[in-house]
Order: C-alpha cells, then sequence, then structure tokens
C-alpha cells in the first residue's frame, strides 16, 4: 500500500512549523516570568497543547492521514484527561 | 465426500514445520496456530501451580487455627496464588489463546498483522513468568504483600519483591503486543466484505480488550516501576515519611487493574457469543446491541477503579462519583445476559458440552455480578470489604466467567484445534463434578462474608467453620472435575476420534476449513456476503 | 507458499497504537505530578526556582529543532534525496546527543548539591521538594531512557536508508522512526513547562 504515502510534507511547512513552535517556547517561558502565578501554569500549559497540536498535525502527519489516526489520538486525548480528572475529584475534595 | 478428502490430502498446520525439528518447529514458529497452542501449554502449566497454591489456601482453611501453614505462609500464598492467577491465567488467557489461534480464521485471515511480533509476545510471557515463579524460591521468602502490591509495605516487607514486580512488568509488554497485533489485524485483515458489522462477535470483544491492553497496562507498568524506585532509592511517591500518598499507588494500581478485569471477562463474553447460537441453532439476538454493549465496557471500564478503594480515604465526591459509575459500567453487561437468553429463546437447544458450560457460565457471571453490586453500593461496601464477600464475587465472576469460559471454548473449539474429538460422556461428567465443586467452594464465602470473616487471614472465629469445611470439600471436589477434564482433553488430543469440519453445526469461517487448519488457513481469502451466526 | 502483501498503513498504526502506550505511561507519571502538585503547590513553586529556565529552554528548542530534523528526512527519501535524508537523520541524532549532555551537566549540579532521590538534604527540604525532585528525575530519568532508545532506532534506520532497504517507495520504517522521535518531543513541551516555569 505504498499509494497512501505520496503526500510529501515541503522542507517550508516543516520550517514554518518549526518557527512557530520555538516562538510559542519562548512565549510560554515569557509568560511564566510574569507573576501571574496559577493563571501563568494554565497558560503554560494551553500553549503546550498548542505546541502538541501542531507537532501531532504536521510532524505526525495526522493532518494529511486517514481520519482513524485522529479519531484514535482523540479518544486517547480524552481517556487521559477524565482519568486525571476523576483522580482529581478524590484529592481537591478531601 | 469432496471435503473429506481435501482434508486428507492437505496438510493440517501441524504438519508443517518450516523446516524446523523438534522443538524448534515449535519455538521458532510465527504462525498464529501453533502460537496459540504454545499460550495453551504455558498458561495450562503456571495453572497447575496457581491451583496448587489455592488448595493449599483452602486445607489451610477447612479448621481454625494453624493446619498446615501459619501466617506468614500463608500469606505469602495468597499473594503468589493472585499474581499467578490474575498476571499469569485470566489476563493473557483466552485473548492468547483463543484469539491467537481463531482471531485470524475468524476474520478470514491468513494470520495477524505482526506474526513475529507475536511470537516475541510469547517469549516475553515466559520470561515475565518464569520470574513471578521463581518469586516462590527465591531468598527472603515470597512476596506477601497480596497481589495488589500496596504500599508502603510492598516497599518495606523483608520478602522478596523484586522477581515478582519485575515478572508482572514484563508480562505486561506481552499484554501490549498481543493487544496492539489484535488491534492492527481487525482494522487491516478482515476478508473482503466482512465490514465491521459483518464480523462475528468474538473478534470484536478482543478488539475491545485489544484496546484495554494497549491503554490500561502501561499504568500499572509505571506504577511497579515507582515501586521498584521506592524500594531501591527512597524516591518518595508513595511513602507518608516523606509527604507521599499510599492512596495514590491504590489508584495508579486499580486505574490498571479495574479495566484488566474487563480485559479478563469481554473474550469470556465473545466465546459465549459464539456458542450459544451454534447449540441454539438460532442467530444471535441483538447482535448490534452485544456490540455496542462490548465497546461500552471497555471504555466506561475505565472510569469505575475507585470501587476497589470505598474505605482507603478517598473523597466523598470520589465515593460516589466512583460508586454512580460502577452500576453505570453493570449495564452493558446485563444487555447481554438478557441477549443470550433471548437467543436460546425457542432456539432449537443441544446440551452439548460447550453449551452446559455457556450456560452455567451465565449462572455463575449472574451471581457474580449481582455481588458485584452490592459492593459497588457505598453503604454496604463498608460492610463487606475485605471479607470472604470479596473472595467469592471476584472467584464467581472471574474463574467462573473466564474459567467457565475457557472450558466452553476448549470443548468447542477442540475438534477444530486438534482434529480429534474428546469423550463427550467424560467431558459432561468433567462439567458436572467441577461446577458442584466450584458452587461448594464458594457459595459459603458469601454467607461468611456478610458474618464478618476477613479475607486473607489463615485463621478464623469457631463460627465460621462449617461453611469452611463445605468451602474447603468443594475445593477438592473442583479439583477432582478439572482433572478428569483435563484429562480427558489429553487422551482425546492423541486418541480421539478424528473430528470432521463441523462437528457441531456452527456457520462462522472456522467451521468452513479442515479439522485441523491448514498452515495458511485457507486456500482462497473468503469473500463475505452473510452476517455471522445465520442460520436459515 | 503465498507472497505477503506490504502493508505501510497497518505498519503505521501499528506504530500509533505503540505511541499511545508510551502517552499512558507517562499518563501516569502526570497524574502523580497533579496530585502532589495540588497537595504541595508552594513548595513546588519554590523547588522549581532551583531547575535552569535557560537551559530548559535550549533543550526543548533543540528537541524541537530534532523534530523539524526527523520530519525533514523524511521529505528528503520521499525527493529520492538520499544523501540529504541520511545528514537530516545524523543531524537528529546529534541534536539528541546535545540534548543528553545538557541533561548530564543539569542532573550533576543537582547531585552536587545534595539534591537526589532518598538525600538527606532533600529530607530536610520537606516533603514538597521531595516530591518535586522525586518527580523530576524520575520523569526527565525516563525520557532520557527514551531519547537514548531513540537514538538507537534512528541510528538502526540511518544504516537501512544508507544500504538502501529504505527508499523513496518503501519508507514506512523511517517514517515509524520518526513517529518515536516526535512523541519523545512531545513528552518534553509537557515536562518543561510543568517543571521549569512553575517557578
Amino acid at each position: 500500500m505504498s499509494e497512501e504515502n505520496h503526500h510529501i510534507v515541503s522542507y517550508r511547512t516543516i520550517l514554518g512549523v518549526l518557527i512557530v513552535l520555538i516562538i510559542l517556547t519562548l512565549l510560554s517561558v515569557a509568560i511564566t516570568q510574569i507573576e501571574l502565578s496559577r493563571w501563568a501554569t494554565i497558560a503554560a500549559l494551553l500553549i503546550a497543547g498548542v505546541k502538541s497540536t501542531f507537532v501531532l498535525f504536521y510532524f505526525m502527519h495526522l493532518k494529511y492521514d486517514p481520519k482513524v489516526f485522529k479519531r484514535m489520538a482523540l479518544l486517547i486525548i480524552l481517556l487521559v484527561f477524565v482519568v486525571i480528572f476523576i483522580t482529581m475529584l478524590d484529592y481537591v475534595f478531601r | 465426500m469432496a471435503e473429506e478428502k481435501q482434508q486428507d490430502v492437505q496438510k493440517s498446520f501441524m504438519e508443517e514445520t518450516g523446516g524446523h525439528k523438534g522443538i524448534f518447529k515449535w519455538i521458532l514458529s510465527t504462525d498464529h496456530k501453533r502460537i496459540g497452542l504454545l499460550y495453551l501449554y504455558s498458561i495450562m502449566s503456571w495453572f497447575f501451580i496457581g491451583v496448587t497454591l489455592g488448595l493449599l489456601m483452602k486445607l489451610e482453611l477447612i479448621a481454625p487455627g494453624k493446619t498446615i501453614i501459619g501466617a506468614q505462609a500463608y500469606n505469602a500464598t495468597f499473594t503468589v496464588h493472585g499474581v499467578i492467577m490474575i498476571f499469569l491465567i485470566v489476563v493473557p488467557g483466552l485473548p492468547a489463546i483463543f484469539g491467537n489461534f481463531f482471531l485470524p480464521i475468524q476474520i478470514g485471515a491468513k494470520d495477524v498483522a505482526f506474526p513475529k511480533l507475536n511470537l516475541l509476545s510469547w517469549y516475553i510471557y515466559v520470561l515475565g513468568s518464569i520470574l513471578v515463579v521463581l518469586s516462590l524460591f527465591m531468598g527472603g521468602g515470597p512476596p506477601d504483600t497480596g497481589w495488589t502490591f500496596y504500599a508502603p509495605y510492598s516497599f518495606k516487607t523483608g520478602t522478596n519483591m523484586l522477581p515478582a514486580v519485575l515478572g508482572a512488568f514484563v508480562l505486561g509488554f506481552s499484554s501490549i503486543l498481543t493487544g496492539l497485533n489484535f488491534i492492527v489485524t481487525i482494522h487491516r485483515m478482515r476478508a473482503p466484505g466482512m465490514t465491521w458489522f459483518k464480523m462475528p462477535i468474538f473478534p470484536w470483544t478482543l478488539y475491545g480488550t485489544g484496546w484495554i491492553q494497549l491503554l490500561a497496562t502501561p499504568v500499572v507498568g509505571i506504577t511497579l516501576l515507582m515501586v521498584l524506585g521506592e524500594r531501591l532509592f527512597g524516591i518518595g511517591f508513595f511513602d507518608p515519611a516523606k509527604g507521599g500518598d499510599p492512596i495514590l499507588f491504590q489508584h495508579l494500581f486499580w486505574i490498571y487493574s479495574h479495566p484488566a478485569v474487563y480485559i479478563m471477562i469481554l473474550p469470556a463474553m465473545g466465546v459465549i457469543s459464539e456458542i450459544i447460537p451454534t447449540f441454539s441453532r438460532k442467530t444471535i439476538f441483538g447482535y448490534k446491541a452485544i456490540v455496542a454493549s462490548t465497546m461500552a465496557i471497555a471504555f466506561v471500564g475505565y472510569f469505575v477503579w475507585g470501587h476497589h478503594m470505598f474505605t482507603s480515604g478517598m473523597s466523598g465526591t470520589a465515593l460516589f462519583t466512583f460508586s454512580i459509575l460502577t452500576f453505570i459500567v453493570a449495564i452493558p453487561s446485563a444487555i447481554k445476559v438478557f441477549n443470550w437468553v433471548s437467543t436460546m429463546y425457542q432456539g432449537s437447544i443441544s446440551t452439548e458440552v460447550p453449551f452446559m458450560w455457556a450456560a452455567s457460565f451465565i449462572f455463575v457471571f449472574l451471581v457474580g455480578g449481582l455481588s458485584g453490586l452490592v459492593l459497588g453500593a457505598l453503604a454496604t461496601n463498608v460492610h463487606v470489604h475485605d471479607t470472604a464477600f470479596v473472595v467469592a464475587h471476584f472467584h464467581f465472576i472471574v474463574f467462573g466467567g473466564v474459567g467457565f469460559s475457557f472450558f466452553g471454548a476448549i470443548h468447542y473449539w477442540f475438534p477444530k484445534m486438534f482434529g480429534r474429538m474428546y469423550d463427550r460422556s467424560w467431558a459432561r461428567t468433567g462439567w458436572v463434578v467441577f461446577f458442584i465443586g466450584f458452587i461448594a467452594l464458594y457459595g459459603p464465602m458469601f454467607y461468611l462474608g456478610i458474618k464478618g470473616m476477613p479475607r486473607r487471614y489463615f485463621d478464623y472465629l469457631p463460627e465460621y467453620h462449617g461453611p469452611n469445611i463445605i468451602s474447603s470439600l468443594g475445593a477438592l471436589t473442583l479439583v477432582t472435575g478439572f482433572l478428569i477434564i483435563v484429562i480427558n482433553l489429553f487422551k482425546s488430543a492423541k486418541h480421539g476420534e478424528k473430528a470432521p469440519m463441523n462437528p457441531w453445526g456452527g456457520t462462522n469461517l472456522e467451521w468452513q476449513i479442515p479439522s485441523p487448519p491448514p498452515l495458511e488457513n485457507f486456500d482462497e481469502i473468503p469473500t463475505i456476503t452473510k452476517a455471522p451466526y445465520k442460520y436459515d | 507458499m503465498s507472497h505477503v502483501h506490504r502493508d505501510d498503513l497497518g505498519s503505521k498504526m501499528g506504530m500509533w497504537l505503540f505511541i499511545f502506550t508510551e502517552l499512558l505511561l507517562f499518563g501516569g507519571l502526570f497524574i502523580t505530578y497533579a496530585v502532589y502538585r495540588s497537595m504541595h503547590t508552594q513548595a513546588f513553586h519554590l523547588a522549581s526556582e532551583e531547575l535552569d529556565v535557560t537551559i530548559g529552554t535550549i533543550n526543548t528548542v533543540i528537541l524541537l529543532i530534532s523534530s523539524a530534523t526527523v520530519a525533514m528526512a523524511i521529505t528528503a527519501i520521499q525527493k529520492k534525496n538520499k544523501k540529504l535524508s541520511l545528514a537530516f537523520i545524523g543531524t537528529t541524532i546529534l541534536l539528541a546527543f546535545i540534548f543528553l549532555v545538557n541533561k548530564y551537566f543539569e542532573w550533576g549540579a543537582k547531585f552536587e548539591h545534595g539534591l537526589f532521590p532518598g538525600s538527606d538534604y532533600l529530607a530536610e527540604l520537606g516533603y514538597g521538594d521531595i516530591l518535586f525532585f522525586g518527580l523530576y528525575f524520575f520523569m526527565t530519568g525516563l525520557h532520557a531512557f527514551h531519547i537514548i532508545v531513540g537514538m538507537v532506532f534512528l541510528g538502526f534506520i540511518f544504516f537501512r536508508i544508507k544500504n538502501d532497504r529504505i527508499t523513496f517507495d518503501n519508507f514506512q520504517l523511517l517514517e515509524n522512526g520518526g513517529l518515536y522521535w516526535h512523541l519523545v518531543d512531545l513528552i518534553w513541551i509537557f515536562l518543561f513547562p510543568l517543571f521549569y516555569l512553575v517557578a
């Protein structure tokens, strides 16, 4: 089934994504230098989430692959979130 | 008959050696059927050890006070019994044996997606299981923490934790790789025309199970690594003296170990869904509902783990969240029970031995499942937690569930796997003796638990003596039944009457190829047009 | 004996499934982090100040670049540029090595200050610090182990490309190696803010 792999991600796209990722990294460092305490962490994590999305979609090819891969990835992310959420229901409400 | 001639002419997979001699044609084979048999033989071997440990406990409990072993030995016995039964037998069990043998055949494929990875899974299984069994004999004494390895005791105990914990960790990889293999196989290798909803139920259950194996196992993997980290480096994750929380260990442990029970039961339910239509000569009732229930159990099963921890000290919010989710996850199982019974209704029932196992499965599974609701309700849980009631519950549902399903499966698929029929009389006798032993062994434990007899104790108050005698005699009866079954199957594998292609009148693909199957299962990959379980 | 049809998509799916197991493996540690951070929020803030944000940022950028280079290696092979592909893989491995060297110095500095699991100094600092650094060493250690495995995997792929076993129309193994490498990057994308940007 080698016809599946005919989509080529251009060097330009990869470089573009890399620049975005580096900018986001520097942004997250900058944001946490400000004394926002709890919000800073949430901001940093959100930025990490955005970075991950870029890595998943472009570097890991999810944008161009059959839908089943996106669905599986989404399911996993959902699962991890729900498990963390339920676990925190114990600790936060003790 | 033309089919018989073809059967004679075509070599069965057992006669194909791949150029190897002796044991190498087994341990170097990537044929899914041989690998299934390798798992069958290794799992059965360890089962004998697990049973012996169980019997040792029942003999100890036949009377109050020390009977044959004392407290320390008893603790080690229930620990290793649990580790063997859970990690070596029931978690790998049905997928590794019957999933390997029959998944490709039932979906019309020649093998699984990654045959070499499949063999590697078995090697890893052997390594992990040897480590676990070795823990019985190594210096320091076998582990005495219970198979649940609760912290902080698991990193403080002077007994030998490393081989058992490492063994369980290694076994996890085998489970993950098998799940991975089956998921890809089902996605990519179904025969032309076999859409998802034309797939039989057993592969569906293997699919759901595969996802649980894949996603839940790593969590116990990391947890076991953290325990080793505690033992070796004193990191502090679960040590209250360092700020750690022992309850966190329980969370992490059960985040895997609850879904693990669905790894056990989903394929078991799949087997029942195969057997009942065949011996009712009727199509399965509510195919889509059973499929939906399977996936629902797999999914919701991830979110109920806290019901093992109701008395541990969790928050009230966590308590009622887990309780409600536990009741919800029971619903799809109940749907399956209704559907199996509805399949039988107005069917043409044949009470062959596989059917007897399936029917009795429904009974014991029901008892086990309903007792699970008693445990899932917060108020009653407090009363029966850590008592013999829990032991009865999980033996009814796991041993009753997976065990009865295993016996059903082996008696159903034996003619296909070995090309011979077993002695039906002895098989029936084995079933009767086993079933009676099973009820006698575990039934009284419900009563004992409600009356307050704790679990994992080598001793008990005199008032519990009577039912304990019944239970221990039940154990001896069960083991007798088990021996009858096993000896019958052993002898029949060598000397039984040659079996035809379709002795039971089944409809799925495995009954349309010779017994035993040829190496590549099909001369030509079939094109599927019908839904499964169709009887006209 | 019939010919087994090559299934690249199946191979890719197998790799993705393996990646999911790794996400759940680290997931257990992220759960642990979330729990202990909620119990010792102040201490985690303070402990995080021991970590050097600059080195952390540099390492993050190094890994991001390495992700880009391995992606470019795939583009190169698809464009039949074997030499360029090899260069990109080599660069990826080199960047991984630099990451590890940085980590080595970071850890070294911590050990010198008496910050290591089970140390008396750590015990004196209190629960929050013990747990923060316990998680720090365990998680970055496990991550570093995955980097080493990744380097070996990429090294193996390097030789496959060199020997023309990976070509413009047969490169699923390279893609799979890339996927694994991106996973290592993804994990670090979350480790970085959680340990370095908490102060």
